[in-house]
């Protein structure tokens, strides 16, 4: 019983985790490039050049087959959250009904209001007008991102709310202080700042391939420049970010941290390890080393979680096992907490269910004082607390890598193009088609370390993922992530297809 | 100045008439629709507490049922 409840839990945490991932695909270039054509737009307004008017209709059309293709790709993961994921779904249900009902109500309507304008009122539509639909399409596309990127960030930090025995569900307390909890915040400006970078290296990637076959080579330059103008732009603010983002992990999710950078023993002036090999067999607790081989760089982990070169920043095993000197709660003690609080809570339900009043509150006094560790109640053994190392680890560091490959890029280009010679450094221009395929790789490595790092977690600390699922069979869940990878295969094939032959065809279409 | 009803309505009509690329696009969101709705969601993705359970009471209890089972991981 228990292997087959496990099995199911794999498998929807297989079939969440590729749908998901397909997803991703499609919606960065829809919250990129919106902005990167209304620039493109706003240069054609300012200056009436009619050509800038082609290059601004020629990256619509891509975005449009963009839109297309991806538009509702991410209902899919709604359907698994009532089939595979239904305690889960209930138990967050007034958290994110509000969140996704804003959404829907108001992010979509106002992009499908303007979409229209955007595509069909060139000929229609003021030039005022017209531009201002593309503006509204850009903010509306990434105001849709803002309320789905909050409920996850609920997920990785649960907050501002407060659960409620007779219902089994959390209870938002306060609206704003999950939709503006720092973790939102930052996950939103994160997400957003990686999707104009991706969209600025689509963009510099098709245009590099214009000018390698020495088509349409003005159209590519001046795209080149606007999209690395952004590159860069976002490559700077994804970078500040992200150590805000880093920052904030080391206090909420330190285990999460402890992953990304291989780190099984705490220690002062923790170095950051700038490459490495882990070692595969290394466990919680034994002598076996971290890695293979590393290049660190001291105090460097220290600074980033703390802002404090020589602090100490816990491991894997501290955080296992505990560590009273650093006063350091490990998931050991928080297991035993968890296992009274789910004792507690069942105390409670059979006290409500035979009218022992007096035991009801008994058990509900016990249980919240030790609600904030119900998640680990569910855990049986610490090392369970521990999310996969590696996977984490290689993610996080292929992020950051190409990561600061990308503001090179940007700056080689503006560099050339300010010395006139952008077209003439074909190495350059197959760089950036390149680019276009390590954007994509980097955006994924990201949703990797943010959503493999928080395992066993489905809400940090409340509810792992073996009991946030159904119990359903596993078969019925295998067979969906076999369909799901065909459907989503199919529409990826067709998005390539369909692109590939607008980007032959170019603005002459 | 507001456009009325019918201008709107004739806007999204010449508009849709006028797609080349666009009738591509339209035929691949009408199937994918199709697909995730009326197959999908009908044949594979029924929301499992409403479709086992008559009430919010009755959806609470099972999932309080869950939590209190103590299920090893």
């Amino acid at each position: 019983m228990g292997n087959e409840i496990l099995s199911t839990v794999n498998w929807s945490r297989a079939q969440f985790a590729m749908t998901a991932m397909y997803h991703w695909i499609f919606v960065p270039l829809t919250l990129g490039l919106s902005f990167l054509i209304a620039f493109f737009e706003s240069i054609y307004v300012k200056t009436g050049d009619e050509s800038w008017k082609k290059l601004t209709k020629f990256w619509m059309t891509l975005f449009g087959i963009n839109f297309a293709i991806g538009v509702a790709t991410g209902i899919i993961m709604e359907f698994q959250f009532g089939t595979n994921w239904s305690n889960y779904s209930w138990m967050v249900g007034d958290i994110f009904g509000a969140p996704l009902a804003v959404e829907g109500i108001f992010a979509f309507f106002l992009e499908a209001t303007f979409f229209a304008v955007m595509f069909f009122g060139w000929e229609r539509a003021t030039k005022g007008f017209h531009l201002f639909s593309t503006w509204m399409v850009a903010f509306g596309s990434n105001l849709s991102a803002v309320w789905i990127l909050v409920a996850n960030g609920w997920m990785q930090n649960p907050t501002a709310m407060a659960f409620n025995p007779d219902k089994a569900r959390f209870e938002m307390q306060n609206f704003f202080d999950v939709a503006l909890s720092p973790t939102a915040v930052q996950k939103f400006t994160h997400t957003t700042g990686s999707a104009f970078l991706l969209s600025s290296l689509f963009v510099m990637g098709i245009s590099g391939l214009f000018l390698l076959q020495k088509r349409h080579q003005l159209l590519a330059q001046r795209s080149m420049v606007v999209a690395a103008v952004l590159g860069l732009i976002s490559s700077v603010f994804v970078a500040f970010n992200g150590d805000e983002s880093a920052f904030h992990i080391a206090h909420r999710q330190p285990m999460k941290l402890a992953a990304m950078e291989g780190l099984y023993d705490g220690q002062e002036k923790a170095p950051i390890v700038l490459m490495g090999i882990i070692n595969a067999n290394k466990k919680p607790g034994d002598n076996l080393p971290a890695f293979h081989q590393e290049v660190k760089v001291p105090g460097m982990l220290s600074l980033l979680a703390n802002r404090d070169f020589g602090s100490f920043v816990p491991g894997v095993n501290d955080l296992v096992y505990g560590n009273p000197e650093r006063k350091i709660v490990g998931a050991q003690q928080r297991i035993a907490s968890g296992k009274i609080a789910v004792a507690e809570l069942t105390r409670y339900k059979n006290a409500k269910k035979s009218g022992d009043e007096v035991g009801a509150a008994q058990a509900l006094a016990l249980f919240n004082q030790h609600k904030d560790n119900l998640g680990y109640g569910y855990l049986n053994d610490p090392a369970e607390a521990v999310p996969p190392v590696a996977l984490t680890f290689y993610a996080f560091h292929i992020m950051i890598a190409l990561g600061s490959l990308f503001p090179i890029i940007f700056i080689a280009v503006l560099w050339f193009a300010y010395r006139g010679t952008l077209a003439s450094h074909r190495w350059l221009s197959w760089v950036c088609f390149a680019c276009l395929f390590l954007g994509y790789v980097a955006s994924q490595a990201g949703w990797v370390v943010a959503e493999v790092g928080r395992q066993p977690w489905a809400i940090q600390g409340l509810l792992p993922v073996g009991v946030a699922g159904t119990a359903i069979a596993a078969a019925s869940v295998k067979t969906t992530f076999f369909i799901f990878l065909t459907l989503f295969t199919a529409l990826l094939i067709a998005e390539i297809g369909i692109m590939v032959k607008q980007i032959k065809i170019g603005p002459e279409a | 100045m507001m456009a009325s009803p019918r201008q709107l309505f004739e806007f999204y009509r010449q508009g849709f008439r006028s797609m080349v690329l666009g009738r591509t696009l339209w035929k691949i969101v009408a199937l994918k629709l199709f697909l995730m709705f009326a197959v999908l969601k009908l044949l594979f993705f029924s929301n499992f507490l409403e479709k086992n359970f008559h009430s919010d009471a009755e959806r609470s209890a099972h999932v309080l049922d869950n939590l209190t089972k103590a299920v090893p991981r």
